[in-house]
């Protein structure tokens, strides 16, 4: 049953990958990318992590996501990639480096996947909230440091000059 | 019921990090290509939980939301970047990037 679940997710998640990947129109390809960050989501779900998988839906598939369609609407217009790409058969050359990075990734990670260290905890908003606060405090603050940064650079960067 | 293994979580994830290498490499419109990034960030992520979830501890987690924290900053900062080169610009392919000015 729950094979089944993977499965089907898991073609939903690839299958949307390979639209991002192959649609013409960005704004196709922004819609293909909800969907699969809605798929690994539901992973998220199945592996237990429910507060990711809201955060995941909320920061992602929500705000990410809305500044990623803001900006094609603020820019497409008139400008897709259109004509023959007169450097295609060098981007083909990605497809070979693609599988032989797969492959790889494959092959490392089958040799060293880590022992099971006992039962998985489930990661609640409690679970992880209490690491957030406890073990992680320096980090979790450093976090807005970062946050605060980047929307003073964004400001800068969008303001119009003189 | 039976529990996939975390093994196949990582597949995938290796599966969704590829596509996401190709579409970097092999997209000319820098939205698209921004996109690949985030593609990539979330198989990463993907594998951190399946890992975290074979060790048995919440730290694979908490990572996780570090690097989403990260990726809003990322991505706030890469969209205002695009923005800010091609309103200018005919075209919106990233071949015509040869000069970090503008």
């Amino acid at each position: 049953m729950s094979y089944l679940a993977f499965f089907v997710i898991a073609a939903v998640a690839v299958g949307s990958a390979l639209g991002l990947l192959l649609k013409k129109n960005p704004i196709h390809g922004a819609l293909f990318l909800v969907v699969n960050l809605g798929s690994v989501a539901a992973l998220y779900l199945m592996l237990g992590a429910e507060f990711l998988a809201a955060a995941q839906v909320i920061v992602y598939a929500g705000a990410i996501m809305v500044l990623f369609v803001f900006a094609i609407m603020v820019l497409i217009p008139g400008k897709e990639e259109t004509g023959e790409d007169p450097r295609r058969p060098y981007r083909l050359l990605g497809l070979p480096v693609g599988a032989a990075l797969f492959l790889e990734l494959i092959v490392i990670v089958s040799r060293h996947l880590p022992a099971s260290g006992g039962p998985p905890v489930a990661g609640s908003a409690d679970t992880i909230g209490r690491i957030l606060f406890t073990q992680y405090l320096f980090p979790f603050e450093l976090t807005s440091v970062l946050l605060l940064a980047a929307m003073v650079g964004v400001l800068l960067l969008a303001r119009r000059r003189a | 019921m039976a529990t996939v293994p975390e093994s196949y979580y990582t597949a995938l994830s290796a599966i969704l990090f590829c596509f996401g290498v190709v579409g970097v490499v092999i997209r000319r419109n820098p939205l698209v290509i921004f996109m690949s990034i985030e593609l990539m960030l979330n198989a990463a992520n993907l594998a951190l939980v399946a890992f975290g979830h074979r060790l048995g501890n919440a730290d694979g987690q908490s990572l996780v939301f570090f690097v989403m924290a990260v990726a809003a900053a990322e991505v706030a900062v890469g969209l205002a970047i695009i923005v800010v080169i091609f309103r200018a610009r005919a075209r919106l392919s990233v071949d015509d990037l040869s000069l970090m000015r503008w």
